[in-house]
C-alpha cells in the first residue's frame, strides 16, 4: 500500500522534473544532476541519524569508495551503467558492513569519531596505490548518452534523467524501509535502546544494518557524482566534503526525506553563490572559496542550537494543516513528541 | 638495530603530541560527556595566532605565549557560546554542533588568512642528535617537544591532585550531580575544564606544526590520531591519555619506518578499530583514571 503510494508519487514528481529538465539551461541541468547525486547520498545519512540515533562524520568516505568503484568498472570491465551503479552501492554497502561490525559496539561519540578517522584517513590510500587509483589527478568517467535519444540529445539533460531517476528510486525505498518494521525498530532504538533491547530487538545487528543502507546510499551517491562531473580524484572527497552532507542533513531536517532534497539543494546551490558574493566583497580567491565551508558551521551550529526540526519541520509548523498528505499529517505530532523526547534524553 | 631505536625515540617524541590533544579531549570529556570535535580546529586556530605573532614581533617565545593564552580563552569562550547550550539534549547535539565549530573555525582560517601552506618555526634545531656516532632519531626540537608536553601533564597532575580547584574538577568528573550539591560551581568548573582543554590543544598545535605546515586542515590527521591515543587511554583517564598517545606514537612510528609512511592514518585507523572492538573501554581501565 505505501510502496504503491510512494512509487505513484515518485512517477508524478519524475515527470515534473523531466518537463523541467527539457526547459532548464544546460547547466542548470548539471546542477539538478548534481543535486539527484547529493540527495542520494543526503537521505542515507539522515536516515542514519534522524532514525536510528547513530551519527556518521564520514560518509564522505563511502561516497568516494562508489566513485572509485564506478570509475573502475566503466574503465576496465566497460559494465552498464545501471550495473555500475548498483555495484558500487553494493561494494560501498560492504564497505559500510566491515565497519559498521566494528562500530556496533560504539556509542555516538566513538562512532562520530572512527567515521570521521575514515573521512580524514581514504584519501591517502589513493596517493598510495596511483597505479589504481590515478594518484592526485584521479580517473576520467565518461559515459555516452544512448543513441536512441537522438544525436542532438543534450549529454547534462540525459545526466540529469539519468541521477534523477536513480535519486528517486533510493528515495521509494528509503521511504518504505522507514516505514517498515526496520524503520520503526529504528526509532524504538533512537529513542529508548534498552527498551528495544527488552521488547526483543537485536540492537547491535539493526545498527549496522542502519550503517550499512547509509554506506550503500553514499556509495550509489558517490557513483553518481563520479559519472555527472567526469571525474574522481581524492580532493574531492575530503573531511569537508563529509561535514556537508551532515550539514545538509541537519539544514533540511533529521530524518526527513523531502529534507535531504532541500539540504542538497541548498549545497549545490548556495556555495558557489556565497563564493561570488565574497569575491565581489573583495576577498581573493583562496579567501572566498573558505566562505562556504565557515557557512556550513554556522549552519550545524545554528540550527542544532535554534532550530533542531530543520526546513522541513519549518515547513511541517507552516504549512502542517494544509499538507495534503493525511500520513504526514497523523504521523506529525507523535513524531514531533517522540523527537523532543529523544532531546531531552539526558547527557549520560 | 640502529633503525629500531630511530623509530622507538621518535615514535615517543610525535606520541608525546598525541598525548596532548589527548589529553584535551580526555579534560572535556570527564567533565561533560561531550567528546570536542572542534580540538584540532582550535589548536589550529591558536597556531594561526601565534604565526602572526611570531612574524610581527620575530620572538618565538612570544608567540608560544600567546597561543597558550588564546588557547585558555578560546576554549572558555567556545564552551560558555556554544556548547553550553546543548547540555541536557542528545548527545548527537554536542556532536554536530563541536563538529559545526570545527569546520566554521577551518573556513574562517582560511578566509582571514587564506589556504596556502606556511612554514612555522621549531623553537629548536630540527636537526638530528648523535649520541659518538649513533643517530637517535630524534632533534633537540623534539625532545624540547616531548618535555613541554610531559611537564604540562605534571603540571596539570599536580593541580588535580593538590588543589581545591583540582578537587572541584575531579569532583565534577566524578559525579556532577553531587558535586553541585556539595557546593561546586559547576558552570565554572566546566568553563574551566575546557578553557585547560584548549591550553594543552594549543601546546600540541605549536609543536606539532613545524612539522606538517600550517594550513587550515593542517591539523585534521593530528586531531584523529589524538582522538585514537584517548580511546587507547580509555578517555577519561589523563594518566591514559599520556600512556596511549606514546604506545600510538611509538606503534605509527614503527608501522611508518617498516611499511612506508604514506598510510600512516589507515594504520591509526587500524588500530583504533582493534582497540574498540578488542577492549572498547580502552587499554587502560578507569580504576587508575580514578586516583589520579
Amino acid at each position: 500500500m505505501t510502496l504503491a503510494r510512494h512509487t505513484a508519487a515518485a512517477l508524478g514528481i519524475a515527470l515534473v522534473l523531466a518537463a523541467l529538465s527539457v526547459r532548464l539551461s544546460p547547466y542548470r541541468d548539471y546542477q539538478m544532476a548534481e543535486v539527484a547525486a547529493y540527495v542520494v547520498a543526503v537521505a542515507g545519512l539522515t536516515v542514519l541519524i534522524g532514525l536510528s540515533g547513530q551519527i556518521s562524520i564520514g560518509n564522505g568516505a563511502f561516497m568516494a569508495i562508489g566513485a572509485y568503484a564506478s570509475a573502475l568498472l566503466l574503465l576496465h570491465l566497460g559494465w552498464p551503467l545501471e550495473l555500475v551503479f548498483a555495484a558500487s552501492a553494493v561494494i560501498a554497502a560492504l564497505a559500510g558492513a566491515i565497519f559498521g561490525v566494528a562500530a556496533a559496539r560504539l556509542r555516538g561519540p566513538y562512532l562520530a569519531g572512527a567515521t570521521l578517522m575514515l573521512a580524514v584517513a581514504l584519501p591517502s590510500v589513493a596517493g598510495q596505490y596511483q597505479g589504481i587509483f590515478g594518484g592526485d589527478q584521479g580517473l576520467a568517467v565518461t559515459i555516452i548518452t544512448p543513441a536512441f535519444l537522438g544525436a542532438s540529445f543534450p549529454p547534462t539533460r540525459w545526466l540529469a534523467w539519468l541521477t534523477c531517476a536513480a535519486a528517486l528510486i533510493t528515495l521509494v525505498l528509503l521511504a518504505n524501509l522507514s516505514r517498515s518494521r526496520v524503520g520503526r525498530s529504528w526509532r524504538a532504538i533512537r529513542d529508548d535502546e534498552i527498551a528495544a533491547s527488552l521488547a526483543g530487538l537485536n540492537v547491535a545487528r539493526l545498527q549496522i544494518l542502519a550503517f550499512v543502507v547509509s554506506a550503500a546510499c553514499a556509495g550509489l551517491g558517490g557513483a553518481l557524482l563520479a559519472v555527472v562531473t567526469g571525474i574522481v580524484a581524492p580532493g574531492a572527497y575530503t573531511l569537508t566534503l563529509s561535514i556537508a552532507l551532515l550539514t545538509a542533513a541537519v539544514l533540511g531536517g533529521l530524518g526527513t526525506l523531502p529534507g535531504a532534497v532541500w539540504g542538497s539543494l541548498v549545497l549545490v546551490l548556495v556555495p558557489s553563490y556565497l563564493t561570488n558574493v565574497a569575491a565581489g566583497h573583495g576577498l581573493s580567491g583562496g579567501a572566498s572559496s573558505s566562505v562556504p565551508i565557515a557557512a556550513y558551521g554556522v549552519i550545524l551550529i545554528v540550527v542544532m542550537l535554534v532550530f533542531p526540526t530543520g526546513i522541513q519541520g519549518g515547513l511541517r509548523r507552516l504549512f502542517g494543516p494544509m499538507t495534503p498528505d493525511a500520513g504526514i499529517l497523523r504521523g506529525a505530532p507523535r513524531r514531533r513528541a517522540a523527537a523532543s523526547e529523544h532531546q531531552k534524553e539526558g547527557s549520560v | 638495530m640502529q633503525a629500531f631505536l630511530e623509530y622507538t625515540l621518535g615514535g615517543i617524541a610525535v606520541g608525546m603530541i598525541y598525548a596532548a590533544i589527548a589529553l584535551s579531549l580526555v579534560l572535556i570529556w570527564r567533565g561533560t560527556r561531550v567528546l570536542n570535535y572542534s580540538q584540532g580546529g582550535m589548536a589550529m586556530f591558536t597556531t594561526y595566532v601565534a604565526w602572526l605573532v611570531i612574524r610581527d614581533t620575530g620572538n618565538y617565545w612570544a608567540g608560544f605565549a600567546v597561543a597558550l593564552a588564546s588557547g585558555l580563552v578560546l576554549g572558555a569562550v567556545l564552551e560558555r557560546a556554544v556548547v553550553r547550550p546543548t547540555e541536557g539534549k542528545s548527545p548527537l547535539n554536542s556532536v554536530i554542533v563541536t563538529i559545526g565549530l570545527l569546520i566554521f573555525l577551518e573556513g574562517l582560517a582560511g578566509i582571514i588568512y587564506g589556504g596556502q601552506y606556511r612554514s612555522f618555526p621549531a623553537a629548536f634545531s630540527v636537526t638530528g642528535l648523535k649520541v659518538g656516532s649513533v643517530a637517535l632519531g630524534v632533534s633537540r626540537s623534539d625532545v624540547f617537544t616531548a618535555a613541554a608536553v610531559l611537564a604540562a601533564a605534571l603540571a596539570l597532575a599536580a593541580v588535580f591532585r593538590y588543589t581545591s580547584v583540582g578537587l572541584r574538577l575531579r569532583a565534577t568528573a566524578f559525579s556532577p550531580g553531587v558535586a553541585r550539591l556539595l557546593g561546586v560551581r559547576i558552570g565554572r568548573v566546566l568553563t574551566l575544564g575546557w578553557a585547560l582543554a584548549g591550553l594543552f590543544g594549543a601546546l600540541a598545535g605549536v609543536l606539532v606544526t613545524p612539522s606538517t605546515f600550517l594550513y587550515p586542515n593542517s591539523m585534521d590527521s593530528i586531531f584523529v590520531l589524538g582522538f585514537t591515543a584517548a580511546v587507547i587511554g580509555g578517555l577519561d583517564s589523563p594518566a591514559g591519555a599520556v600512556a596511549g598517545g606514546v604506545l600510538l606514537g611509538v606503534v605509527l612510528s614503527y608501522a611508518g619506518g617498516y611499511l612506508g609512511s604514506n598510510l600512516v592514518l589507515v594504520y591509526g585507523l587500524a588500530v583504533l578499530v582493534l582497540v574498540l572492538m578488542i577492549r572498547p573501554s580502552g587499554l587502560f581501565s578507569a580504576a587508575t583514571a580514578r586516583r589520579v
